[in-house]
């Protein structure tokens, strides 16, 4: 398998909280891996930590063979690789879907204005908001914000996805359009890792789920076995309360 | 009747006959005004963002602060707490000698200098003073409007693979600079107000030509009255262009 991202012993400390205390995992290409666990137990920061928006404290985040914070990486270049997508959508609010999406391919990628704009059109009729081109941020539903966030994503051509709890700041009937895009982009064969809060999703989606507590990778496994059998007892714990 | 008693009263003839010293006055304010106005807008963008500044690895760690927070904070400081009048007093008699002196400028000595300080003296310090203090009071706002903005927004840029500049020409501050509208206009109607001290120093604007006329005169109400008005029809001009800024780029704001 083609190893795109490796973790080794990776912590994070905010002052006296240690929020990741050891985290060792790999991710082979085209792997759907959902990080699921109770709120506080760093899944988020562990996504951070991936493209180097939350600095490590110890250990190693290699991707694609980059280490992501050694001081001499160029970390524009590693970022413009990997795909974000925010719980809270972090639209750009002044500029139009076509300009959210087109920004970061005009500016880091150099492409011209005609094929930036053709490419985002493209996404938007991926994402199923090819009517909303022109619209703002604010007058779009927090699902269909969501999807442009997600093209806007893309449009950088990323190698690597990541979702920061996609669907947790939506209402519930916008959940399901959300996820369709992502289970197209999974079966596409994306390389994607989720944190999330959606157990059907990862169940069905997945192909590895890690489960985190408290800073530590305290279980993984294929969905059908974390889910259905599971081995620790915190995992036990964890999905009677959620499921 | 009650124009005659008004007109009476009033000794229009006193600026009619100073016609030409109130315009040139006026020009003169109008163009201090502008020019601090743009100088301080530069100049309060670069402070606002040293004051920010900030860096993960040594030793930019180290400059960050040293060289660009700190002196920054202090220069802020200092023009925030003292008063202009003072450091308008300040600049010309002291700092402005120092650089253009006819016996040992640093920068320009001899004839020209000699030149320099009689002809456009005033107007260098009260510039200067003036852009200067202007600068630390933009630095301001721009530091508050540039904070303002979510860090989400950061994110979500740099996610993308936007450098820190790209990111905050791109996305952070066209966000701020709308938010920042409004302190900006009031800082420009202060600013414009404010030239008005200048005058202490010699500078020929609007209220040196009043004091000039009140002088000649010893009549008070016509000259101060008169720029007055002129004051105040300026800065209702510019709260009108400020507004009219404010709509234009209120696109996409939430509401």
């Amino acid at each position: 398998m083609d190893e795109v991202i490796r973790v080794k012993g990776l912590t994070k400390q905010f002052g006296e909280l240690a929020v990741l205390r050891g985290i060792d995992c790999a991710i082979a290409a085209s792997e759907v891996v959902c990080v699921i666990g109770p709120s506080g137990s760093g899944k988020s920061t562990f996504l951070r930590c991936l493209n180097g928006l939350e600095e490590a404290s110890g250990g190693t985040v290699h991707v694609r063979g980059v280490s992501v914070h050694d001081q001499h990486t160029d970390v524009d270049a590693l970022r413009s690789e990997i795909g974000m997508v925010f719980q809270r959508f972090n639209l750009f609010p002044h500029k139009t879907v076509l300009d959210n999406i087109a920004l970061a391919p005009m500016t880091v990628r150099g492409l011209a204005r005609d094929a930036a704009h053709e490419r985002a059109r493209q996404l938007l009729q991926k994402v199923g908001l090819s009517d909303k081109i022109d619209a703002y941020p604010n007058q779009l539903s927090g699902g269909q914000q969501q999807r442009v966030a997600i093209a806007r994503a893309l449009a950088m051509q990323p190698q690597i996805m990541l979702f920061d709890e996609p669907t947790s700041a939506l209402d519930p009937e916008m959940v399901g359009e959300v996820l369709g895009v992502m289970q197209t982009l999974a079966e596409e064969g994306m390389t994607m890792v989720v944190v999330t809060h959606e157990m059907g999703f990862a169940r069905q989606v997945a192909d590895r789920v890690l489960f985190l507590d408290e800073g530590l990778v305290v279980e993984e496994g294929s969905p059908a076995d974390l889910f259905d059998r599971p081995r620790e007892e915190r995992t036990r714990r964890f999905l009677s309360n959620v499921l | 009747m009650e124009a005659i008693l008004w007109f009476g009263w009033f000794r229009a003839d006193i600026i009619v006959e100073y016609a030409m010293l109130f315009w040139h006055g006026l020009q003169m304010t109008v163009t201090v005004t502008v020019i601090c106005i743009v100088q301080g807008t530069a100049l309060g963008l670069a402070i606002g963002l040293a004051r920010l500044a900030e860096a993960r690895h040594a030793p930019a760690r180290q400059l960050c602060q040293y060289a660009l927070r700190w002196p920054s904070t202090i220069y802020v400081s200092f023009f925030r707490g003292t008063p202009l009048f003072v450091q308008i007093l300040l600049i010309h008699f002291a700092v402005l000698p120092l650089f253009i002196n006819p016996s040992d400028g640093l920068l320009v000595s001899g004839e020209l200098a000699r030149n320099l300080k009689q002809n456009y003296g005033a107007f260098l310090s009260g510039v200067l003073a003036l852009t200067l203090n202007a600068g630390a009071y933009i630095s301001e706002i721009f530091r508050a409007g540039i904070q303002s903005i979510d860090r989400g927004q950061i994110e979500a840029s740099r996610s993308l693979g936007l450098s820190f500049s790209r990111t905050m020409y791109h996305v952070v501050l066209p966000q701020a600079f709308r938010r920042m509208l409004p302190p900006l206009g009031n800082n420009a109607i202060a600013l414009l107000k404010d030239s008005s001290l200048i005058s202490a120093i010699g500078l020929a604007e609007l209220a040196y030509a009043a004091r000039t006329v009140a002088g000649a005169y010893s009549r008070y109400w016509e000259p101060y009255l008169t720029i007055s008005l002129m004051y105040w029809l300026m800065t209702l001009g510019l709260a009108y262009g400020i507004k009219k800024l404010e709509a234009r780029y209120g696109r996409g704001d939430t509401r």
